[in-house]
């Protein structure tokens, strides 16, 4: 009643004061167009590339050797590769989720974490799409074999398994987070193109940029590729970790066979994706000096969302508990009390621990407003959502049916070299991405200037192509 | 681990509960030890020295290609093919030959299969009464040890290459220096000796050198715990058929030796209950550690291995069959006079249709026991039959070997000839054999690998397999089974009746000519033993068939009337003589000790004393009951452990007279109250590349005077150890996975085995029926016979090909066979009863595996198998994880060994060896179906019930698997599944197994279990 008011808007503003377009162009272009590379980006590259040697290493080994050299067992037939898939594969939910959905629902405050996570989706699909194919026995054949095409034998993949669904939900997810980023990323390397010094650099983001000239149609059909490319990628981000739950939904397991998979799979997508953003960007931020874009707001409404689907996940823990109790299935029963009590309960209490508990400092705005908070929670929530795959996938499979076939599963080194090999290819292609490429994307970020919103009626005048001094043309 | 607190809880648990094992029932946080071993196995192939398959990789390279390419010459003489004419020999189509493996000198009896010249599987003789044509793990595994690379390959003088004429010559010198002294300076060493051949081309050589003598030595077959009085003189044979009662006195007669099969055959006879309330046998079991004997027990009652004979004498009282004085010392437990009068009334209520069979492990005394009990009931000439032992040598190995160290300690031996076995390693290590044999003058041993004997002789000569040499030997019962070989030796080697005969010389005579001129004279009455063996027309005519046969019809103790005698007429009193030392002859005998903590020697259940270390197959089948692979340990009763404070995988230093021994623990349930049984034949150091080293050798324990058991054992517990299991600590959860009953439960209520889970309707399921027109395959398997032997396991790992992957990957939950057998026990921990499952693929109707495979890899056939297809599996591993019996094997890495060249041999050509990354399991030996459908295409009719068998099947002793067209409502197996006894598990899944299951049945004694106790769970949907 007292405030009623839409359009007094007391929250924080999600760009800092004081920023003009040229400003704006500034800040973020230079963070790529220098010479001068700050000393942290070594840092972190040069650990990130050593885990990528790491995964490298890894990867010849297990061609060589084959699978026996991680820990999978029979009756543990997946465990960290599968684990680690879905893990990825949930991280990269946030990148689409921002661009597309937070897009379709005009909420503002995505425009400038969405380039870096749309890339952070893109990479960590690249990282999850390892896994399948190496975690096979044969993946020289698993590569092409599970794809539906047409041989001289007539053999087509058997449709009614979840992994053939895997397949197809993955790829068309990669190639479409692929063309949304790429598509956003055509009017910045325009303007990287003009602003560019270097005959090399000034060639490359030319051909990149695909003769971005700023013109009216230009934008126009930007603006319609975008909104075409989100209301596609809309579904995908539920329907990638619905198929990917299938994987264990479909199965006769007890702990896998449950149908609340899908919500609860997206759900945990949602809220280690938002996590993972929130890792990356309060280093980022600070290490750029990048404060005034990408302000407290947005790390206020990213704990949030994140409390929000950590509940949604906890919600799904506790239907797990419920049907698991109430169908009064003795296998189901088993599992829950094996889930909780049985060699590895551990990790259920610490899963628990990291994504309902401590998520729960949420709440307070204090603790959103305090970036060490913030960043030991999201740092919390990656390892608890690593965790829950561990929980689902080893428990469940460790201890089935047959009390005689059942068997401890113990990790080797390389099951470990494997996946913090991956956190490597990642933390490389992520810090190429941001020292070669916009990490926040300039022209929406001008778009959100009061210059530019009192101009918005007249689309193709924000639209924003620059003379050499950076002026508006 | 808590014992009372398992204690506690299985007391407050109601009804049957079954538990697998003590570390489940403890609930024993393994969180510990995840954190302890998160880090642990890692890397290991880099590092391990056991490497095994890294080395095999690196061996493969130096391994003579020159044996192998020579293998494939078939011998010069004829030999006649089992079921079709050499002239058939068509690729593809194997031939099979009768032939008999060695084993502790008794033969069992064998079905070799050849492809092109190439032995790859054997199998039981069908016609042969000690087979039957079911075969021991041994026999099974038999191929294995043709083609093991680590074969000697020739002969060798001091460690230096030689040949077989070099040696002839040089030893045949040494026998012509010994004539002077009519050969009082030889000695030869045998294994115990069953072939009339080789006894009669001893008894030629020591009346040529009439000073020179022969010992025997066999630590597991030819050894009983004497105490200082004499081996009984005649054999019992056990007719297990006609026995409604039998009673075991420390005797693992369905488990353990040359009678086992023969004897599994017979009590599962009794044990099928095809309607309900139909007859059954009832076996008691007194025994100190338990057994595959003591598992199928109705009612088993621990009993140290030196309080038996106490218990023995008193239950002879009581049926009125002498004295009861027992042995001084013994301690019999305070229930035990109620054992003893339940089991003699069962027993007067039976006369002569009951048995009591004393151990191979309890003294002379015992066996008496027995004996005058079996007089008395009235059984001997029904249900047993004594007559003159089979052995040629002497039933007291110790006092024969002794007698031999004696001598060379004494300098009296120059020239000592050992024809097999391994008494360096074997030998009571009191005697210090390995001490004295290196003070004899010319020593020469004949053996298949360069062992620890080998290696302290002057000469090794490379022994022959017995695939590979012509023999004769004669199985338990007395049969006269011919050896005939199927391959020429594949490294020259030469047998022990060749080897004798040189020394005859008669060096120039192949080993057939010796077999066959031994039987025209033993035909002919000329020889010194005689024999009632039938001529037919000629005697050509008559060695024919018993070549092809495999034996010399009308041998057997079985074929006779009851009380005809084993062996021939005359052959004891011959074979007696030349048998050196009666009991104790040098040296002092002690009595054992009845005081102290028992220790118990076993020989291991799978590489016996270590002369199959160098067997993989063996060494990685795991072992009955405690699925120990690769490992000897010392068991003992959770009250021992809990008194000493051990638990399993504790490794504690045994101290006894003086000596010390270190072992991993192992608590085992049903085991006797302070007593330890270890196991003996691990720990070699020269056995090979498999068994080189693997675990602890007991023998460093064990003493002349007491092989088998004896007091006075000290344990200190000095760390831990890790011991791989095929199945891990677990119980049955209460899950109906075997269904057990009593025989008046199921004649009362024969619908109380379905009654224990839901199974859903057939049509519960979204696709549509398929219709089976032409064969539908099936399975069923008794677990009411089903001792838990293990044949199957070794069967199907020869059949498919089924490679093995090495301790450490047994215990990361590697292991490849195909079939497994579950072992789950019921009721407490101190006297439980056993059950036994064998778990191949159960062939799903609505597969979940199918369901789950990307690649379409493993499919439904339209006879109703669940088929894979290796060559269109990428190794998604989805199809295990959905597999709710998880009977799907993966190759995680390349563990087929593709660099061994006598493997290559080995493998049956009608299936694929699997290479890494790809998932195989059981396919009901598919290749055999399809061989069998392909004949009766040709002969254009159906295939017969029974036709085809299944490797698990034709090796079963006890009959307990069944395979067949269940579309054929009068196949067996179609019969068997329409009892009200047949279930699947985990039914209730709606998986539809085509393997099934007939629910064990027991048959209790109400005097010692109260019908109360025998109820079962209450069924659980």
């Amino acid at each position: 009643m007292a405030d009623t008011s839409y359009h007094v808007d007391k929250r924080p503003p999600v760009i800092g004061p004081g920023h003009t377009f040229k400003t704006i162009t500034d800040k973020i272009g230079s963070i790529v167009l220098t010479p001068h590379t700050p000393m942290a980006w070594f840092v972190v590259t040069f650990i990130g590339f050593n885990l990528l040697l790491v995964l490298t290493v890894s990867l010849v080994y297990l061609l060589l050797k084959g699978v026996g050299i991680w820990g999978t067992n029979i009756p543990v037939g997946w465990a960290f590769p599968i684990i680690n898939f879905v893990w990825w594969i949930g991280i990269g939910h946030a990148g689409t989720l921002i661009s597309a959905i937070l897009l379709l629902f005009k909420q503002d405050w995505r425009t400038s974490i969405n380039r870096f996570a749309e890339a952070m989706t893109l990479f960590a699909v690249a990282c999850a799409a390892i896994f399948p194919i190496i975690h096979t026995g044969r993946p020289w054949l698993a590569a092409y074999w599970l794809f539906p095409y047409p041989n001289t034998m007539s053999l087509w993949p058997n449709f009614k398994s979840p992994l053939i669904w895997d397949v197809f939900a993955v790829s068309t997810y990669a190639i479409v987070s692929l063309l949304f980023w790429y598509t956003g990323l055509i009017p910045d390397l325009a303007t990287f193109r003009d602003k560019a010094k270097h005959n090399i650099s000034k060639r490359i983001y030319g051909v990149l940029a695909l003769g971005w000239r700023g013109s009216a149609r230009h934008w126009e059909r930007y603006e319609k590729a975008t909104l075409l490319l989100a209301g596609l990628s809309t579904p995908l981000v539920l329907s990638v970790h619905t198929v990917v739950s299938f994987d264990f939904a479909v199965a006769v397991l007890p702990g896998w066979h449950a149908t609340i998979f899908p919500p609860y799979f997206v759900a945990g997508a949602v809220y280690a994706g938002f996590a993972m953003v929130l890792t990356l960007a309060i280093p980022l931020r600070k290490l750029y000096g990048v404060e005034d874009f990408i302000t407290m707001r947005h790390i206020d409404n990213m704990a949030k969302v994140m409390l929000v689907t950590g509940l949604i996940v906890v919600y799904g823990y506790a239907c797990e508990m419920f049907y698991g109790w109430y169908s009064a299935n003795q296998y189901e029963r088993f599992m829950l009390i094996n889930r909780t009590t049985g060699p590895y309960g551990w990790s259920y209490w610490m899963l628990l621990l990291c994504n309902f508990i401590v998520p729960q400092l949420m709440w307070s705005r204090r603790m959103r407003h305090n970036l060490l908070a913030v960043f030991i929670v999201a740092m919390f929530v990656n390892v608890g959502m690593w965790l829950e795959r561990f929980v689902i996938v080893v428990t469940s499979l460790h201890r089935d049916f047959l009390p005689s076939s059942w068997d401890m599963y113990y990790p080797t080194v390389w099951d470990f070299s494997t996946f913090f090999g991956t956190i490597g290819l990642f933390l490389t292609l992520f810090f190429l991405f941001v020292r070669v490429l916009p990490m926040i994307a300039i022209f929406e970020m001008r778009m959100l200037l009061p210059t530019a919103a009192t101009a918005h009626g007249e689309a193709g005048e924000v639209g924003i192509v620059e003379d050499e001094n950076g002026e508006v043309r | 681990m808590d014992f009372s607190e398992i204690r506690t809880r299985l007391e407050g648990l109601d009804g049957r509960t079954y538990w697998r094992s003590l570390d489940e029932l403890s609930g024993t946080p393994e969180f510990q030890e995840f954190l302890h071993r998160e880090f642990p196995s890692q890397a290991a192939e880099f590092t391990d020295p056991k490497g095994r398959r890294d080395f095999l990789r690196l061996m493969g390279a130096s391994i003579a290609l020159a044996g192998a390419t020579a293998c494939t010459r078939q011998p010069a003489e004829k030999i006649v093919p089992y079921v079709r004419q050499p002239e058939e020999l068509v690729p593809g189509r194997p031939l099979f030959y009768a032939t008999a493996m060695p084993l502790g000198g008794y033969g069992m009896p064998l079905l070799a299969e050849s492809h092109m010249g190439r032995p790859t599987k054997t199998e039981g003789n069908p016609e042969h009464p000690a087979s039957l044509g079911a075969t021991d793990i041994y026999g099974q595994a038999a191929i294995l040890d043709l083609y093991d690379p680590d074969r000697s390959r020739t002969v060798l003088d001091r460690g230096d290459v030689s040949t077989w004429s070099t040696f002839v010559t040089a030893f045949r010198n040494q026998l012509n220096a010994q004539a002077a002294t009519q050969g009082a300076g030889l000695r030869i060493l045998t294994e115990q000796v069953t072939s009339p051949t080789l006894a009669d081309q001893i008894q030629t050589l020591l009346q040529a050198y009439p000073g020179a003598k022969w010992h025997q030595w066999d630590p597991v077959f030819g050894v009983m715990q004497t105490s200082g009085s004499a081996v009984p003189a005649e054999q019992a044979t056990y007719r297990l058929d006609q026995a409604d009662i039998v009673v075991s006195l420390d005797a693992d007669f369905l488990g353990f030796g040359p009678a086992a099969v023969r004897a599994q055959k017979d009590f599962a006879k009794r044990r099928r209950v095809d309607h309900p309330g139909a007859d059954m046998n009832r076996l008691y079991v007194v025994e100190p550690t338990l057994t595959v004997t003591g598992g199928k027990a109705d009612h088993r009652l621990p009993l140290k291995a030196r309080d038996v004979h106490a218990f023995a004498a008193a239950l002879a009282g009581a049926v009125g069959a002498g004295s009861s004085a027992g042995a001084p010392g013994a301690e019999l437990p305070a229930d035990a006079a109620k054992w003893i009068s339940a089991i003699a009334t069962d027993l007067q209520a039976h006369r002569g249709k009951s048995v009591i069979i004393a151990g191979d492990k309890q003294p002379p005394a015992v066996h008496a026991i027995a004996r005058a009990m079996n007089e008395a009931l009235g059984n001997a000439g029904t249900t047993v039959t004594y007559g003159a032992p089979v052995a040629r040598t002497n039933a007291d190995g110790v006092a024969s070997l002794r007698e031999l160290v004696g001598d060379m300690a004494a300098g009296r031996v120059e020239v000592l000839l050992i024809l097999g076995g391994n008494p360096v390693f074997t030998a009571p290590i009191d005697l210090g054999f390995a001490h004295q044999l290196q003070k004899v003058a010319l020593r020469a041993h004949l053996s298949q690998t360069v062992d620890e004997t080998s290696d302290l002789c002057h000469w090794h000569i490379n022994e022959a397999h017995f695939l590979e040499a012509w023999g004769d030997i004669r199985s338990f019962d007395g049969t006269v089974t011919l050896q005939q070989p199927l391959i020429a030796p594949l490294y020259g080697g030469k047998s022990a009746l060749e080897v004798i005969a040189a020394l005859n010389g008669q060096g120039d005579k192949s080993g057939l000519d010796l077999v066959r001129d031994y039987w025209m004279r033993g035909v002919a009455g000329q020889t010194a033993d005689s024999w009632n063996v039938t001529v037919g027309e000629t005697f050509d005519k008559t060695w024919r068939q018993a070549l092809h046969d495999g034996f010399i019809a009308g041998t057997s103790a079985f074929d006779a009337a009851a009380s005809a005698p084993v062996a021939p007429a005359g052959a004891a009193p011959t074979a007696a003589p030349a048998v050196a030392g009666p009991v104790g002859t040098s040296g002092t005998t002690q009595a054992p000790s009845m005081t102290g903590l028992e220790i118990i020697f076993r020989p291991d259940p799978t590489i016996l004393d270590g002369r199959f270390a160098n067997n993989g197959w063996l060494q990685e089948l795991p072992k009955p009951l405690t699925k120990i692979t690769w490992d000897a340990v010392a068991y003992m009763s959770a009250h021992t452990a809990e008194r000493l404070g051990l638990q399993s995988r504790d490794l504690v230093t045994l101290s006894y007279r003086g000596r010390q021994q270190q072992m991993p623990v192992w608590v085992q349930p049903g085991h006797v109250d302070e007593s330890v049984t270890v196991h003996f034949g691990y720990g070699r150091p020269k056995a090979g590349r498999v068994g080189s080293n693997v675990g602890f050798n007991a023998f460093t324990l064990r003493h002349a005077d007491a092989p088998w058991f004896d007091g006075g054992l000290e344990i200190s517990k000095t760390g831990t150890y890790d011991i791989s299991t095929t199945q891990v600590h677990h119980s049955m959860e209460g899950r109906h996975l075997v269904r057990a009953v009593t025989r008046e439960q199921y004649a009362a209520h024969p619908e109380s085995v379905h009654a224990m889970a839901h199974t859903p309707a057939p049509d519960m399921t979204l696709y549509p029926k398929f219709e089976y027109n032409g064969y539908k395959w099936g399975m069923a398997i008794d677990t009411a016979t089903c001792t838990g032997c293990s044949v199957c396991i070794i069967a199907c790992q020869s059949e498919n090909n089924i490679a093995i992957v090495g301790k450490e990957y047994v215990g990361r939950g590697r292991e490849m066979h195909w079939l497994r057998v579950d072992t789950y026990y019921a009721g407490n921990i101190d006297t439980p009863e056993t059950y036994h499952q064998p778990v191949p693929c159960m062939q799903c109707e609505n597969a979940p595996c199918e369901q789950v495979c990307p690649v379409a890899a493993t499919t439904h056939s339209a006879e109703g198998l669940n088929d894979m297809v290796y060559n269109r599996c990428v190794g998604t591993r989805y199809c295990s994880n959905n597999c709710p019996y998880k009977v799907r094997r993966f190759n995680f890495l390349l563990y087929s060994d593709y660099s061994t060249p006598s493997f290559d041999m080995m493998r049956n050509p009608d299936v694929t060896v699997r290479s890494r990354g790809v998932m195989e399991k059981c396919t009901y030996c598919v290749q055999r179906i399809n061989h069998v459908r392909g004949d009766a295409k040709t002969e254009g009719r159906s295939i017969r019930d029974g036709e085809i068998q299944t490797a698990c099947e034709q090796a079963c002793p006890s009959d307990a698997i069944v395979f067949g067209d269940l579309n054929d409502p009068n196949s067996r197996v179609s019969k068997l599944k329409a009892q009200e006894r047949n279930y699947g598990i985990l039914e209730d899944l709606n998986t539809r197994p085509r393997t099934t299951y007939l629910a064990a049945v027991r048959n209790p004694n109400p005097a010692l279990e109260p019908a109360a106790t025998q109820t079962s769970q209450p069924a659980r949907h």
